[in-house]
């Protein structure tokens, strides 16, 4: 009755470990000074910094260029790989894509270019929402790369985001793994019966997975609920564990905005 | 003529892409019209090996083989196929039941094999009659109560008139009579049987062989009685009986 069987141990050496929390994929584990500024700091700081870039007149394409490389020290002092910057920044590119079709319908006077006819205010409309929206993309992607997604709502709170804002926010960090395991079980019985989505004859069948996942999930929110309202949930969660900020962290933090405020107040002074 | 094992795992063993093993060579044998309890406790690597049977999961190592048809996830239509002889009776029904009535959704599985027309009709009314749950075939399965709706979950693999029928934790969250009443519906059903669960007197009952599934292999193969009354192998695997619940004083028919 008692068996004894030869262990077959499978070489599991390219396997790689997912060491991080929920909703953090986006987050690059590093030791750096960017890593471990407070969250609202780095928060407040790349939100300025966005605004100093925004309120920059288009003109100054040096102003931009040092803006850029600003954001490439930071992304060197945080110590993250630029090609993952890189890649995760094609993520802009459907918000920019109108931008390049300002040029043809832009207002006089025109350029000529490669035989096409340009409208040179098209042009300089272009550049700069490309400009200012690729920096705004990259100081973003360093931030959620430098920071759990915990942290950063934790952060948003205490700069003084609505409390429910912030519990909603979190309550989808926390229940996106739950809802997707629901799916992800939802498809294995669905596959255990012989269906597999090839085409549009499939959406009748994938639009009851979302309607029951729909009502799953309503109802393990009215459970969640009311496990919390059990545990005297009276609309605020108290949080006892919040960072210590630092006038140093502040210090650190800021010295990128302030750079780029003083670079477009000169923009605007020599322009 | 020989006929082929319903069940036949060979040397199987599967690691989990972050690296985790948690099959380290499983060979398991059930002939047809077997009922068989595969025991083990939480973490002994039984669900995922409920999930190679069907391909869900494709092996590392090692051969699954159902009525001698051999698992392979990168063969299409030889997965639907194996997916037609497997069915799995997944531990949550809500997981199972998705569609508006309960009728659709015990068809569900038969219209991805390409049944239709009466004959699809008649084995959606076969399979609900012999889970008892035929008048409800128009109601919509989140209607039902936990007990029927497992019973529905167990019709709608019945329908797609399975080599193997595997049931993940049958009796989990039933009150004692509805897990009676699917204990008569289970013994009742000309099938091959593996059923997976912590239920060790729902094992008795059913189950005349049972396998032990502990760190990846399994350790154990015998009748369900031996297994049971044999106090160090019960307790060198986790497995612990009811409180009061001696099998040596139990009738096994």
């Amino acid at each position: 009755m008692k068996l004894s069987p030869d262990r077959v141990v499978l070489d599991t050496n390219n396997a790689h470990e997912h060491g991080h929390g929920v909703g953090d994929h986006l987050y690059v584990h590093r030791h750096s000074l960017v890593h471990d500024l407070p969250a609202q700091v780095k928060t407040v700081a790349a939100i300025v910094f966005i605004f100093m870039v925004v309120l920059t007149p288009v003109h100054a394409v040096g102003a931009f260029a040092v803006y850029l490389g600003l954001v490439f020290v930071v992304v060197k002092i945080a110590d993250l790989p630029f090609p993952l910057v890189l890649r995760r920044m094609l993520i802009e590119i459907p918000f920019v894509l109108f931008a390049v079709l300002m040029p043809f319908f832009g207002p006089e006077p025109r350029v000529e270019f490669l035989g096409l006819s340009l409208s040179q205010e098209g042009l300089w409309s272009a550049f700069g929402i490309l400009a200012k929206g690729t920096i705004g993309v990259a100081t973003s992607i360093t931030l959620a790369a430098t920071t759990r997604a915990r942290d950063l709502l934790q952060g948003l709170e205490t700069i003084g985001v609505p409390d429910l804002l912030v519990q909603i926010a979190s309550f989808m960090l926390r229940y996106s793994a739950v809802v997707t395991d629901d799916l992800s079980r939802m498809k294995v019985a669905r596959e255990s019966r012989g269906f597999s989505a090839t085409g549009i004859k499939h959406w009748k069948v994938l639009a009851n997975s979302a309607g029951a996942l729909f009502i799953r999930s309503y109802e393990r929110g009215e459970r969640v609920h009311l496990a919390m309202l059990s545990r005297g949930y009276n609309g605020t969660i108290i949080d006892l564990y919040k960072p210590v900020v630092t006038k140093k962290d502040w210090r650190t933090a800021m010295a990128l905005p302030i750079v780029a405020a003083s670079i477009m107040v000169i923009a605007w002074i020599t322009l | 003529m020989k006929t082929s094992p319903s069940l036949d795992v060979s040397g199987l063993a599967y690691a989990y892409p972050d690296g985790n093993q948690a099959l380290y060579g499983v060979n398991l044998q059930i002939q047809p019209g077997e009922r068989v309890a595969l025991l083990g406790p939480n973490g002994a690597g039984k669900t995922t090996l409920v999930m190679h049977l069907n391909g869900i999961l494709a092996a590392g190592l090692g051969t699954v083989h159902v009525g001698g048809l051999a698992v392979n996830t990168e063969d299409k239509d030889a997965l639907r196929e194996i997916r037609r002889r497997v069915g799995i009776v997944f531990q949550d029904p809500d997981d199972q039941l998705f569609m508006p009535t309960v009728r659709e959704d015990v068809a569900f599985g038969p219209i991805n094999m390409g049944v239709t027309g009466a004959e699809l009709e008649a084995q959606v009314m076969q399979a609900l009659e012999l889970v008892g749950m035929a008048d409800y075939a128009d109601r919509p399965p989140h209607h039902l109560s936990f007990g029927q709706r497992r019973r529905v979950a167990v019709a709608t693999v019945l329908a797609m008139k399975p080599e193997i029928l595997v049931l993940d934790e049958p009796s989990s969250n039933l009150d004692p009579a509805s897990r009676r009443e699917l204990a008569d519906i289970l013994r009742d059903l000309d099938i091959t049987l593996l059923m997976v669960t912590h239920d060790l007197p729902y094992a008795l009952e059913l189950c005349s062989r049972s396998v032990i599934l502990s760190q990846g292999t399994i350790v154990a193969d015998g009748k369900t009685i031996d297994i049971l009354c044999n106090d160090s192998l019960m307790a060198e695997n986790r497995l612990e009986l009811p409180f009061g619940f001696d099998p040596k004083n139990t009738l096994v028919k």
